[in-house]
This record gives C-alpha cells, sequence and structure tokens, in this order.
C-alpha cells in the first residue's frame, strides 16, 4: 500500500523496528534450544545459550605435571614442562597466578618467582615451564590459577549420544523410525479414503448428500478426548490391541473429517465443462476421478498431507493411548522426551538435542511447503 | 527385522490394501455385478452409478461413524456406568463425584481461563503481526518465521518454553533467559513453573506462541482481500492510520476474526500437551483434558474420565451447532 496518498513515511521506521522485536521474541526460544543442542553438559550448566554466541572468559585452575614423574634435570636445576590443556586448545590465556587470593598476578608470558630461585611460566597458550632445585621441584604438581579466553565451542557429540545410545537418554533412532512408521500410512490412508468420499460428495448425486456433508462439518470439531476410551475397549476387543494398525485407523479417522471437507470444497470449485465433456465421452466416475480430479486437486490433497504429516508426527495423546505398550518397543519420539523430562530434567544437553530432532523434519517440511500449508489454512477457515 | 524395513513393508500393506479396495470394488461393480453389455447394458449402467457413490464413500463413512460418531455415544453411555461395579448403571453418581473433586473445579477454572486469555491474545498478536508487516518488503519473511512455531509439537514447544523458564539455584549463572534478565535487574531467581496461578498464564504464553501464526497468516489474508476504495477514501476524508485500522479495517474482517477465534477455542479445549508435558497439572495446572487423562490412565477410573469428556464434548457443542449452521446456510 506504498501508493496510497497519505501513508506516512514517519511510521515506518517504528514498523520495522516492532516487526523485528515481535520476530526476535518469537524466534529467541527455538533459537536457544537449537543452540543449546550443540553445547556440552558442562557449557550448558554454567553460562546461558545466549552466551555460547560470544568468546567466554573463564577461570580454571590447572596442576603442573606430577614432578616425580616428568621432572628434567637442566644443570643442576630441575624442570618440568608441559601445557595445562594437554595439547591443543583455542584457549588464550590473559592473565594467571599461583594462589586463589590473587589469580590476576601476572600477564602471560610473565615469570613469576616463587622465592629461593624457584619460577613458573605461564604462555598464553597454555605452555608453562616450572624450575627450581631438587626440593622445590617434587611433591605435587604447582598449582596455576588462569583467566582464559575461550572462543565459541560446539559439539555434535549430543547427537550421536541421544541418537544411538540406549537408554533413558537416547534411541532416539528407534524412536524416529517409529514415528515415520506412524507417521507415512496415517497421512496417505486417510488422503486415498478422503479423496473417493470427497468427490462423491462433490460430484455425484445421491440421496442424503447434504446431510452427510453437514455430518462431516458437526464432525470436525467433536474433541479427541471422547473417542479415547470407547476406542481402546474397541481395540482390545477385536484383538488389535495396542499397535501400528491400532495408531493408523485413530489417526485415519480423526483426520477424515479435515480430509474430507478440504477436498470436497476444493473439488466442488473444478471446472464443471471439464468432468461432463469427460462423461460424454464415455468416461466412467472411476476414471474421471482417477485421471481428471485427483491429478487437478494436487494443491488441496497436498494441504491436507502437510497438515495431517505434521499433526500425526507432532501427536502425543493418541500414541500414548493406542500405540505404546508396557514393553516401550514402539515408543514415539514425543512420547520418548516426555520420559526424558520426567528422568533426565535437568540434562538440558540431553534434552535439548532430543527435542531438535523430533522438530527438524516438521520444521523442514514446514519452510519447503509453506505455500501449500498456508493455501490450506485459509481453505479450511476462511470461505 | 531393522525397524526401517519392517516399518516400510506395514506402510506398503497398510496403503496397498487400501488402493485394492476401490480398485476391485469398482472392477467388480462394472464387470460382475452390473456388466455395462448384455440384454440389460442401460439399466445395468444406471445401478451402477447408484451404487457407485457408496462405494466411494464407504471407507470414509465407516471410520468416521466408528472413530467419532460412534464414541460420542459410548462415552456418554460410559459415564453413567461404573466400571468396577461390573458396568452397572449409577446414574449421575460419576457426575456427583467429579463435581465432589477440587481438582475438576481447578481444570474448569483454568480452562476457562486459557478459554479467555490464549484466543484474546493470539488473535491480538496475529492481527497486529499481520497489519505491521502488510506494509514492509521484508515482510514475508517475517511472517514465515512467526508462523514456524506451528510446525513444532506441544510436546517440543513444551521443551523449548521449559529451558526459558528455567530456574538454577541463586549462586549459580541462571541458564533460563527470564531468570538471568531478573537476576540481571537484581531480583532473585523464581521457578515460575510452580507459582500457583501466575502458571497458568506461563504455560498459556506456549500456545499463544504457537498459535499467533496461524492467526497471523488467516487475518494477513483478510487484511489484503478488503477492497482498497474503502480506504482510499477514508484516508481522503482525513483518516488517521489508527483509525482505518479500528474504524475502517476491523469491522470489515470481523467474520475472519469470529473464525480464528473459535478455531483457537477448538483447540485450546483439547490442550493436553503442553500441559502435560510442562507440570503435568500439578501446581494447580490441571486443565480438564489433562484431568481426563489422569482419571483414564492413571486412577483407572472409566466413569469419571468419560463424564470429564462429556463435559469437554458440551463446551465445545455451542461451536459445532454453529459450524453445521453456518454450513448449511452456505450451501442452499
Amino acid at each position: 500500500m506504498d501508493n496510497i496518498a497519505g501513508s506516512k513515511s514517519g511510521l515506518t521506521w517504528a514498523v520495522h523496528v516492532s516487526v523485528a522485536f515481535l520476530v526476535a521474541l518469537w524466534l529467541f526460544p527455538t533459537l536457544g534450544l537449537f543452540v543449546s543442542s550443540f553445547r556440552t553438559a558442562d557449557q550448558i550448566s554454567t553460562s546461558g545459550w545466549w552466551a555460547a554466541l560470544f568468546p567466554a572468559e573463564i577461570n580454571e585452575v590447572y596442576r603442573a605435571d606430577d614432578p616425580d614423574d616428568f621432572r628434567v634435570a637442566d644443570g643442576d636445576m630441575f624442570v618440568v614442562r608441559g601445557n595445562v590443556y594437554g595439547g591443543e586448545s583455542s584457549s588464550v590465556i590473559s592473565v594467571w597466578g599461583t594462589s586463589s587470593r590473587a589469580i590476576d598476578a601476572y600477564a602471560a608470558g610473565e615469570t613469576a618467582d616463587l622465592g629461593d630461585g624457584e619460577t613458573l611460566t605461564l604462555q598464553a597458550n597454555g605452555d608453562y615451564e616450572w624450575r627450581g632445585n631438587d626440593d622445590q621441584i617434587s611433591g605435587r604438581g604447582q598449582r596455576m590459577f588462569a583467566t582464559a579466553e575461550s572462543p565459541p565451542e560446539f559439539t555434535l557429540e549430543n547427537y550421536s549420544n541421544v541418537l544411538f545410545t540406549e537408554g533413558s537418554g537416547g534411541g532416539m533412532a528407534k524412536a524416529f523410525f517409529n514415528t515415520l512408521t506412524v507417521t507415512i500410512p496415517a497421512t496417505i490412508i486417510p488422503i486415498l479414503i478422503a479423496a473417493f468420499a470427497a468427490y462423491a460428495l462433490a460430484w455425484m448425486d445421491f440421496p442424503g448428500r447434504a446431510l452427510l456433508i453437514a455430518a462431516v462439518v458437526g464432525l470436525l470439531v467433536v474433541p479427541l478426548q471422547l473417542a479415547l476410551i470407547p476406542l481402546l475397549k474397541l481395540h482390545l476387543n477385536v484383538g488389535i490391541g495396542k499397535g501400528y494398525l491400532g495408531v493408523w485407523l485413530a489417526h485415519t479417522g480423526f483426520g477424515l473429517p479435515l480430509a474430507i471437507y478440504l477436498l470436497r470444497n476444493y473439488m466442488v470449485g473444478l471446472p464443471k465443462d471439464i468432468i461432463e465433456n469427460a462423461r460424454v465421452d464415455g468416461a466412467t466416475d472411476f476414471q474421471i476421478f482417477v485421471k481428471i480430479i485427483l491429478p487437478l486437486s494436487f494443491p488441496a490433497l497436498a494441504s491436507f498431507a502437510i497438515f495431517q504429516f505434521l499433526w500425526t508426527w507432532n501427536d502425543l495423546l493418541v500414541a500414548l493411548v493406542f500405540l505404546i505398550d508396557a514393553t516401550g518397543e514402539t515408543t514415539v519420539m514425543t512420547k520418548q522426551i516426555v520420559e526424558m523430562l520426567g528422568t533426565r530434567g535437568g540434562n538440558w544437553e540431553i534434552l535439548a538435542t532430543a527435542a531438535f530432532i523430533s522438530i527438524a523434519v516438521p520444521l523442514t517440511v514446514f519452510f519447503l511447503l509453506q505455500r501449500y500449508l498456508v493455501r490450506g489454512l485459509l481453505a479450511g477457515s476462511v470461505k | 527385522m531393522h525397524p526401517a524395513i519392517q516399518g516400510l513393508l506395514t506402510i506398503v500393506i497398510g496403503v496397498g490394501a487400501c488402493v485394492g479396495y476401490f480398485y476391485f470394488a469398482n472392477q467388480f461393480l462394472d464387470k460382475v455385478l452390473y456388466p455395462a453389455k448384455g440384454p440389460n447394458a442401460g439399466r445395468n449402467i444406471n445401478r451402477a452409478n447408484q451404487i457407485r457413490p457408496w462405494i466411494f464413500m464407504f471407507p470414509a463413512l465407516f471410520a468416521l461413524g466408528l472413530y467419532l460418531a460412534y464414541p460420542v455415544v459410548e462415552t456418554l453411555r460410559l459415564s453413567f456406568l461404573d466400571r468396577d461395579a461390573g458396568n452397572a448403571f449409577v446414574g449421575f453418581d460419576n457426575y456427583a463425584q467429579m463435581v465432589s473433586e477440587p481438582k475438576f473445579w481447578e481444570a474448569m477454572r483454568n480452562n476457562m481461563l486459557w478459554l479467555i486469555i490464549v484466543p484474546a491474545m493470539s488473535t491480538a498478536f496475529g492481527l497486529l503481526v499481520a497489519q505491521l508487516t502488510d506494509r514492509i518488503g521484508w515482510g514475508n519473511i517475517a511472517k514465515s518465521l512467526i508462523f514456524m512455531p506451528m510446525a513444532i509439537s506441544f510436546v517440543g514447544a513444551g521443551v523449548i518454553w521449559k529451558l526459558v523458564y528455567e530456574t538454577r539455584p541463586d549462586d549459580v549463572a541462571q541458564i533460563g533467559v527470564i531468570n538471568a534478565i531478573l537476576v540481571q535487574l537484581g531480583g532473585d531467581p523464581q521457578t515460575w513453573l510452580t507459582i500457583p496461578f501466575w502458571n497458568n498464564i506461563f504455560l498459556m504464553i506456549v500456545l499463544i506462541w504457537i498459535q499467533t501464526g496461524f492467526a497471523m497468516v488467516i487475518l494477513s489474508a483478510a487484511l489484503r482481500g478488503i477492497p482498497e476504495e474503502t480506504i482510499e477514501a477514508a484516508i481522503i476524508d482525513g483518516a488517521g492510520p489508527f483509525q482505518i485500522f479500528f474504524k475502517i479495517k476491523m469491522p470489515q474482517i470481523m467474520p475472519t476474526i469470529v473464525v480464528v477465534w473459535t478455531t483457537i477455542t477448538l483447540t485450546v479445549l483439547k490442550v493436553f500437551d503442553i500441559v502435560f508435558t510442562m507440570t503435568n497439572g500439578q501446581w494447580e495446572t490441571q486443565v480438564l483434558a489433562n484431568y481426563m487423562y489422569d482419571k483414564l490412565f492413571r486412577a483407572s477410573d472409566w466413569g469419571v474420565g468419560s463424564a470429564s469428556a462429556i463435559v469437554i464434548m458440551l463446551l465445545v457443542s455451542p461451536i459445532l451447532v454453529w459450524n453445521v449452521y453456518n454450513a448449511r446456510k452456505e450451501m442452499r
């Protein structure tokens, strides 16, 4: 609406700033989870995730190697050389000291005089040299209190732990496949069933059609909660029990009203001429449906597929009731995460990683196919 | 067998059975039952065409009936039975027991709070973002980012926000952002999710965070659908941006606002995962759906569980009636 006369440009910068603020506010929580999943348990518990993006200043205590094993003679003196990081590190020491009361007594590279000719030098990269006579260089290694600047550090270890370790902190790989096993049939089957029904409701004439459409609209809002007890009873009675078949059927049933509603609304809007011409040319309803309606309805099919995929992937309740039995062999990711919250509530590196694994797929689908999702939402609610 | 192969196999069987039904039922109708040839070809075609809609609809009707319509009736029936007494009819005993429990009233109170606050805030934020992003160049990117939580599961969102609300003891660094800010300002860290009453609000924020994107997408489309002439006329008459928004745009998108509001209301009535994940109804955060789950699977009390499900159904039914009424009006 830039072209409208009278729109105030003075307000524009305020709009930009407030939108930027809202976007940041909305992104911030998710970003926190994402960053945390790449940090070690230590890093997470010592500083907030936002600190991970900047170099951190940390105070640590190191001890020189045990003189009994590592000291070497140098003239009449003895020397212990080494690196406080044990070799590789990208941390840079700025100041250090030899007592907890003065941890910033010396700059990196300076030599501390420990009295009677005993000296200690600590370099910025962690190399140290501890020099003194036989008596001084003995017993336990000299302590060094160093203040170091360490660059942001990230690790992929959490992911390999959470995915492939069995037990309460892992097993996400199995849960991932279980979720996939639930999701794919639970997305495809209702589409197939609903597409046929939607075609019948949109283009075939039979008594009671209007009533059926109204019934579908009514069933759209029936809460899932009502279905839990009767269906669990039914599943147990007919021998399906708890398992994949039960959860597919349940997801199919619960997804159908929306599927039929969306697809019928879309199919009704398809050009009448095409269908009538096909009829005149002798095509059967089945042929019309498979060769004309289905390809033309692709956008609506895609919209519903995304809805159903997100809903089944993210579902917890239906899986808890209809799928997961006492053995826990068929656990899905949402359930696995809830379990971790119970048993490993403080282990954020595990929780964050597990949660991020479970939301990565929906997020990818969301960003790739957002167009269809928006179209489906609009078709489902605005006329 | 590797779970991936097992999964793949089951997928093929499930989907195959479905495709098979439609194909063979149709073949059977056209080739065996009423073949379109022989002396009665014309009559057969007509008969086949009368039956075909029902073949097309049968699986859907069956699934809808079994998985949605039947449970409504059955749950109602179960709510009058006592499972421990051998499914004896006990009248309204289950309901009486339910209303005598303080936890139920806590759940009702909280549900009412959710019903008022979440749809209102989500719609308000959605409208705000829709209006603001309408005018700027990177509006679509901004919208897409605010829409993103829609793709995240309630459980995932629960974990995300638990990290935001995380509390550590006084003497160590706070890793939850809210407490970190509070401490920076000189306050004491709080365990947000255990403060009765206010913790409800903290849980609601999670759902508002998710639902704002939904409201925004729909309201944004509605805003774009407003005829520009009405706005131009208002500008010529000297209306300011706020007047244009509240007096010209809002009234025109009112029907859409109602639709968004009711849709979010439906989501709120069924809210389960967020509470289950974050507090499990402790510290006075119980809601109806979680109360029902507790009754069903922890207390194994199917009677009271069914009764509370019926309460949810009753709360939903005004919207159900309204939706059906609108749909029927539209079809005429």
